[in-house]
């Protein structure tokens, strides 16, 4: 997704990044140098964070928001892409180059409890970067750390500087680790779910010391969070994330009160509130976030989306989640029949466009009606919209989908969104193929 | 409250025992859940809910000391020998834990997983019915039988909550405990789970505990709600009434200081929860309190019956013939210093 350009130059900028890692397969597979594949963590992401600005990751477990984050400040390194950080590109550069730039980008990590080196005074620990990057010693030294740790509301500092962080609780040890990540005045400042494992009453107290820190000294922020409650509230731009790409990004007001991206809305219809005229909403998307190993074909977000069509990807494989949920609600004898019908079942696990389902000692119309059934069961479910041709030949079913279309970034007002549904080539060709016509599923008799 | 309950604590007290002391984990709850009704008990971490729950159960780890009534079916569960508590675990009692993957055993596939836990309390049950009666169970959650023979690890962490919730529900247990079950859990998995959760009071009729750190779940998926403070309820009464119009401070200040999308001000509570070895005289929450009187820290709060059913441990509620002379003058308050701040 590209940014527009802004008149000041950003400072972070990312292009088309991404970063895949490598699966190790088997013992025999490596033995013959075969590679077992590889994860998507990020794929092909591109954003801009101007200075001072506060930029929210969100996504949930699995979506890349921490590799992201940890690509952005090199601690891992990116497959392809680039990384500008304050004028420096930084994908290519060795340990070595990087150390001087660690100073202006510095990191908040989720658990403080882990975060802090449970030997080290909170003394050691906050000023142990000024040590490494010998910016200060003897008076001068304990006068920095004394000072930020005031400025994180940690004071008097005498009181905590020869504590260790186990005489600590949890939100002051995170206030610690957030003076140990601005004790050297970086420029930017990566949180990694900062507040996530701490008490209700704890979270505003750390949010409202990240603003103050931003206020006061002019902070850039790059938030990753699951949770879009408090990205609300801090961030002023927001990327949603699903599966390693940014689906929709832009600023924070659009995308909450004008989510675009059906996975940003299913999102945003997910999260309990402490409201007591809501109830647990029901007409939620299916599933979880797939294995990153083997994405969806198309849009990573089709097989759960409500309002996917003939070009979002659909596949073999959402079928062989179709017929097992409707296993999951049928008694043990009808699941029996229905499963005893079809003989290659296995082929629906992996992703195709064409599967021609073989019947057990009987005849393809058999299956056919299985299928059948199950769409007159549920009409609206978007799979059958993905179904080119469903045909009964002989002893089988030959299936054929679309061919998907994978989504690209369009900009929506001022809010980038990956989805065809705000893509009129896509629209367009799914008409296009309707028109064509899904042929009305068929018996052929052979001969 | 509704019809009989299916459980009922009275005045259940349970303490660790530590070096440092006797931490008094929960003191002195009472709390009734009927059949078919959803209770949420919401508090911050180490204010005893977690112990609330398992005190119930008679889980309890060693060094713990429990009083009290915890009356189920005409027995007092507590003082109960671990040989009869084990009898009424499964069909009786039953408890989802928050992180599926650590409790199911990785080597055993979800079949046997069934087979062990139904032989273990109906062992003259043939296999055929064993497999129907797992099959239906798990269909209910989702969980499709061509999966049944799978092991822990080809499930994805939504999938598998779901399986220890139907291997909780398979011998239809009369009280259900689950403990933060959707806590690792990503939004919308979350969102499933509760809603499975939800409807067990209807399909089941199952009484249903749930314990969180989460105000919005309880205010979604709960009948009633208690707010739990340093090891006693400091509120309780149907949800919709006590986030509408919390008649406790503590209640107050966890609703404002929670962060939700409709958050325009960062509030929190000053203070930090007080430890409970040794913890404050009178109400334990007086520390913190906006509205803390001469009598807070000076008597113990008297548990009131509110017009609308909830019971309350505040002296805003009364009773007035209990407060001394001049003790609803505002109490003077030290500083809190950032030194406590959480």
């Amino acid at each position: 997704m590209r940014p527009e350009a802004t008149e000041e130059s950003p400072l972070l900028s990312v292009r088309d990044l991404k970063t895949y890692y490598s699966i190790r397969g088997g013992f025999a597979q490596r033995l013959l140098g075969r590679e077992a594949g590889h994860v998507r963590a990020v794929d092909d992401v591109s954003l801009d964070l101007r200075h001072g600005e506060v930029l929210g990751l969100v996504g949930e477990s699995g979506s890349g928001k921490t590799t992201l984050g940890r690509t952005i400040l090199g601690l891992v390194r990116a497959t392809s892409g680039s990384v500008v950080f304050d004028g420096n590109e930084i994908t290519a550069m060795s340990e070595r180059q990087l150390r001087p730039l660690r100073r202006r980008m510095q990191v908040v990590f989720q658990d403080p409890h882990a975060s802090l080196n449970p030997a080290m005074t909170i003394e050691q620990s906050v000023g142990h970067p000024l040590k490494i990057h010998k910016l200060a010693s003897g008076t001068e030294y304990r006068q920095r750390v004394a000072g930020v740790l005031e400025t994180v509301g940690l004071a008097p500092p005498e009181q905590f500087m020869d504590k260790y962080p186990s005489d600590l609780s949890g939100g002051q040890k995170q206030r610690a680790a957030i003076a140990r990540a601005i004790v050297m005045n970086p420029l930017l400042l990566v949180a990694d779910e900062p507040v996530s494992m701490l008490d209700m009453s704890v979270r505003a107290k750390i949010l409202q010391l990240m603003v103050d820190l931003k206020r006061e000294f002019g902070l850039t922020y790059l938030y990753i969070t699951h949770d879009l409650a408090t990205a609300k509230f801090f961030c002023d731009r927001i990327a949603i994330l699903y599966l390693g790409r940014i689906v929709e990004i832009g600023p924070s007001e659009a995308i909450y009160e004008d989510p675009k991206h059906p996975y940003t809305k299913a999102l945003l219809r997910a999260i309990p509130e402490p409201d007591p005229t809501r109830t647990v909403p029901r007409d939620l998307p299916r599933g979880e976030v797939p294995d990153a190993a083997r994405p969806p074909l198309g849009c990573s977000f089709h097989p759960r989306c409500p309002v996917a069509f003939e070009v979002c990807g659909w596949e073999s494989r959402d079928l062989g989640d179709l017929l097992e949920a409707r296993w999951a609600l049928e008694q043990e004898a009808e699941y029996e029949a229905e499963r005893g019908l079809i003989e290659n079942l296995g082929d629906l696990r992996e992703p195709r466009l064409e599967v021609d389902l073989r019947a057990r000692n009987r005849r393809g119309a058999d299956i056919l009606e299985l299928l059948e059934s199950a769409r007159a069961g549920d009409p609206a479910e978007p799979f059958w919209r993905g179904v080119r041709k469903l045909d009964a030949v002989g002893e089988r079913v030959e299936i054929r989908w679309h061919e998907p279309v994978t989504p690209r970034a369009i900009d929506v007002d001022g809010v980038g969104v990956e989805c065809h549904l705000y893509d009129d080539e896509a629209l367009a060709e799914a008409t296009r193929r309707r028109s064509v016509g899904v042929e009305e599923a068929h018996v052929t008799e052979p001969g | 409250m509704t019809d009989q309950p299916v459980v009922s604590v009275r005045d259940l007290r349970v303490y660790y025992g530590t070096i440092r002391g006797s931490v008094r984990a929960v003191d002195g709850v009472s709390l009734d859940i009927a059949a078919g009704e959803l209770v949420g008990l919401v508090g911050e971490s180490g204010c005893g809910k977690s112990t609330l729950g398992r005190g119930i159960l008679g889980l309890l780890p060693e060094g713990a000391v429990s009083s009290g009534v915890v009356a189920y079916d005409g027995m007092n569960l507590v003082g109960m020998s671990d040989r009869e508590l084990r009898r009424l675990r499964g069909p009786d009692l039953g408890l989802i834990f928050q992180e599926p993957m650590t409790r199911l055993n990785p080597l055993m596939r979800i079949e046997e997983h069934f087979t062990e836990t139904i032989k273990q309390h109906e062992p003259r049950l043939d296999d055929a019915s064993i497999r129907r009666r797992s099959l239906e169970t798990l269909g209910r959650m989702g969980i499709p039988p061509t999966r049944y023979r799978q092991y822990p690890h080809e499930f994805s962490g939504g999938m598998r909550q779901r399986i220890m919730i139907a291997l909780a529900l398979v011998l239809r247990p009369k009280l259900l405990i689950a403990d933060e079950p959707t806590t690792s859990l990503d939004v919308i998995v979350e969102a499933q789970i509760l809603s499975i959760l939800a409807d067990l009071r209807t399909n089941f009729g199952t009484a249903l505990l749930l314990i969180t750190h989460n105000l919005g779940i309880v205010a979604e998926a709960c009948d009633r709600v208690a707010v739990m403070y340093a090891g006693k309820i400091a509120e309780e009464g149907p949800a919709r009434d006590v986030f509408t119009e919390p008649a406790h401070p503590y209640t107050a200040e966890l609703l404002r200081s929670t962060i939700s999308l409709d958050t325009e001000v960062l509030h929190s509570i000053p203070g930090s929860p007080p430890n409970l070895i040794d913890p404050p005289h009178g109400c334990r929450f007086y520390p913190r309190c906006p509205h803390a009187m001469q009598v807070c820290p000076a008597k113990d709060p008297r548990e009131q019956i509110l017009a609308d059913g909830r019971r309350v441990s505040c002296w805003l509620h009364g009773p007035e013939a209990e407060v001394p002379e001049g003790g609803t003058v505002p109490l003077e308050k030290e500083e809190i210093g950032v030194a406590d701040e959480a």
